[in-house]
């Protein structure tokens, strides 16, 4: 798969049956518009990888779909950092000059892009601006993936009356979304199921992916796939396994990005480690997509336990490889666990070993609840249900 | 193969929209009730069967799911259950229905409700778009073989959409296996499929259980 184009046929081995029958027929309806994606990468987010899908998809369907990307100085960046920061609810230093110098580069981008077309998705907040220069046709709407619920209020008074421009706004979570006079509308993200991170692989593959990472598989194996940052709370992931050592004999594996200003933290996982050789914190190499993939074929029980969040989509790449996922309540992780059906949301690190003890003392429950967790992704959270959303959703501002 | 018309299976893609409503407790649920549009009510009763979680135990609509969930009011959770479309016969009838059960269940509350009991209920309506699933049948052996292909939202908008909102009597299967194939009964069987059964799946099973009884039998 990974030498040739992906087409949406390829969907139909994972996707609910009829699914991509559906997607071709309102592809059919909708052949000839054009619909434009914006943000400011092509690299990172973490809705880059359903873009990388998307785009493709509705160009094969016959949807005349661009994804262009605004440019700005490395002023424009900080800006666009602090206010994308501020907006989830993190208090910033955004000046008036701030605000100025991201509209002036919006307008810029806005005079420069091909942006006619029936539907404009602005993704995030850096290019939100953008809709400053819109032209009188067409439907625009804004794509927030994280939560701003609670933004910091200078940069969102400042922000507001744009958004009054926008056709609407795409959130994740009805609970990310902000009052605005607009509509809001819910598309919850997915994974893409033939992408590196969730693709099939093959065993002795994922043997040596795991030999690399010096993962050993003699025993079961608990895991945690985050950053090391404190909000992904290592320690109290740490803690909740030493409950459950007691009674288990299992491994903890803590695998995040190698992210050097994140390293203390990473050292700090070490020191509460104490020699304990079943304590394994991997620093994953950049490209580590297929890695986290063995990783999570490899682990008996997912734990996902950050103390904020957004979506929090590793926990549906979890279920996707039929593993049941020990969750907190943060962010979008309630709306994908099923408790007691999928895996367990919990409160705190005693309720974590509290479940992962029950699991490793039922092992027939992981089997199971994992395969209903493969089934419940299947059916919600895969990037065909996506794909289908934002077609219907340019249906229904385009009809 | 028969002159009569085809039945061609129509799937459904839906666009839900955040209302700027949110209900903290159950008074306040019943008092949004009353004024927010039925596309709301229908999307949060039998229009739940299209994007909600697989849960064939759980309460079949989103109030009742709240209600247990978010309020941990297990005897509101369990009256609201009942609150059925299907029964009830129209938007508006189930619309009070909920409206005058939460109300008897506010005046038979021994203390108020304890505030900031989880997360709010956040109101939302549905905006379905048809989409033709490419499927079509003039047999009844067509019309099965059609069915268990068909993307589930065929289902949901033939057996719901249809008939609640769109008002179409039985529902579209058990109408045009009557009229075009002449089968009344079977069409009448069709129709008594309860479809609160947890999932469009177990949905398409019992139809496709009855298809397959009825194909044995001639």
């Amino acid at each position: 798969m990974a030498n040739r184009a992906v087409t949406l046929d390829d969907y139909r081995a994972v996707a609910p049956r009829g699914a991509v029958d559906v997607l071709l027929r309102i592809g059919e309806r909708l052949r000839g518009r054009r619909v434009a994606h914006v943000s400011a990468s092509r690299y990172s987010g973490g809705f880059v990888e359903v873009l990388n899908r998307l785009v493709p998809t509705q160009n094969e369907l016959g949807i005349d779909t661009g994804w262009e990307i605004v440019v700005g100085d490395a002023q424009f960046d900080a800006v666009a950092q602090a206010v994308a920061t501020a907006l989830g609810g993190t208090e910033q230093v955004v000046t008036d000059a701030m605000l100025e110098h991201l509209l002036a580069t919006c307008v810029e981008n806005a005079a420069r892009l091909p942006l006619e077309a029936d539907l404009v998705v602005v993704h995030e907040s850096a290019p939100l601006l953008l809709v400053d220069g819109r032209p009188a046709s067409g439907s625009w709407v804004w794509r927030c993936h994280g939560d701003v619920s609670a933004p910091q209020h200078q940069v969102w008074s400042f922000l507001r009356r744009f958004l009054a421009r926008y056709n609407g706004t795409v959130v994740s979570l009805a609970r990310f979304a902000p009052s605005l006079s607009t509509p809001r509308y819910l598309i919850h993200p997915s994974i893409d199921p033939l992408s590196d991170r969730n693709r099939d692989l093959p065993r002795v593959e994922q043997a040596e992916r795991l030999a690399r990472l010096r993962v050993p598989r003699d025993k079961p194996f608990l895991l945690q796939v985050g950053p090391f940052t404190r909000t992904q709370d290592p320690l109290g992931v740490v803690n909740a396994y030493r409950l459950v050592k007691r009674h288990h004999d299992v491994r903890l594996v803590l695998a995040g990005p190698a992210l050097e200003p994140n390293s203390a933290v990473f050292d700090e996982v070490v020191a509460a480690a104490d020699g304990d050789a079943d304590v394994i914190p991997v620093a994953l190499p950049p490209d580590t997509q297929g890695d986290i993939n063995a990783l999570e074929r490899a682990a008996s029980i997912i734990v996902q336990k950050p103390l904020r969040a957004d979506f929090g989509l590793d926990v549906a790449s979890a279920m996707w490889k039929g593993k049941p996922v020990v969750g907190s309540t943060a962010g979008g992780i309630p709306a994908q666990i099923v408790s007691g059906v999928t895996g367990y949301t919990v409160e705190t690190v005693q309720g974590a070993a509290f479940r992962l003890r029950h699991l490793l003392s039922n092992p027939e429950l992981i089997g199971r609840m994992g395969a209903a967790g493969r089934e419940h992704v299947r059916r919600h959270f895969l990037v065909t249900r996506h794909i289908g959303a934002y077609l219907a959703l340019l249906a229904q501002l385009t009809k | 193969m028969t002159d009569a018309p085809p039945f061609i299976f129509l799937g459904c893609l839906e666009v839900l929209e955040i209302l700027d409503l949110t209900a903290r407790d159950e008074r306040e649920l019943g008092e949004h009730l009353r004024g927010v549009p039925d596309e709301c009510v229908f999307s949060h009763l039998s229009g739940a069967l299209l994007h909600r979680a697989v849960l064939p135990e759980a309460y079949p609509n989103d109030f009742a799911l709240w209600a247990a969930a978010e309020l941990r009011d297990l005897r509101l959770a369990e009256r609201l259950a009942l609150v059925d479309l299907f029964d009830a016969g129209s938007v508006e009838a189930a619309r009070n229905e909920l409206v005058v059960t939460i109300e008897d269940h506010v005046r038979h509350q021994s203390a108020p409700p304890a505030a900031g009991r989880g997360q709010p209920f956040t109101f939302m309506q549905a905006h379905v778009v048809p989409v033709p699933t490419g499927h079509r049948a003039r047999t009844l052996r067509e019309f099965r073989d059609a069915l268990a292909e068909v993307d589930v939202s065929a289902l949901f908008f033939h057996l719901v959409e249809a008939r609640y909102r769109l008002g179409r009597g039985q529902g579209d299967f058990a109408e045009w296996i009557a009229s075009s194939l002449g089968q009344p009964a079977l069409a009448e069987a069709l129709s008594r499929i309860d479809p609160d059964v947890g999932s469009l799946e177990r949905l398409r099973d019992r139809h496709l259980t009855l298809l397959d009884t009825a194909l044995g039998a001639s």
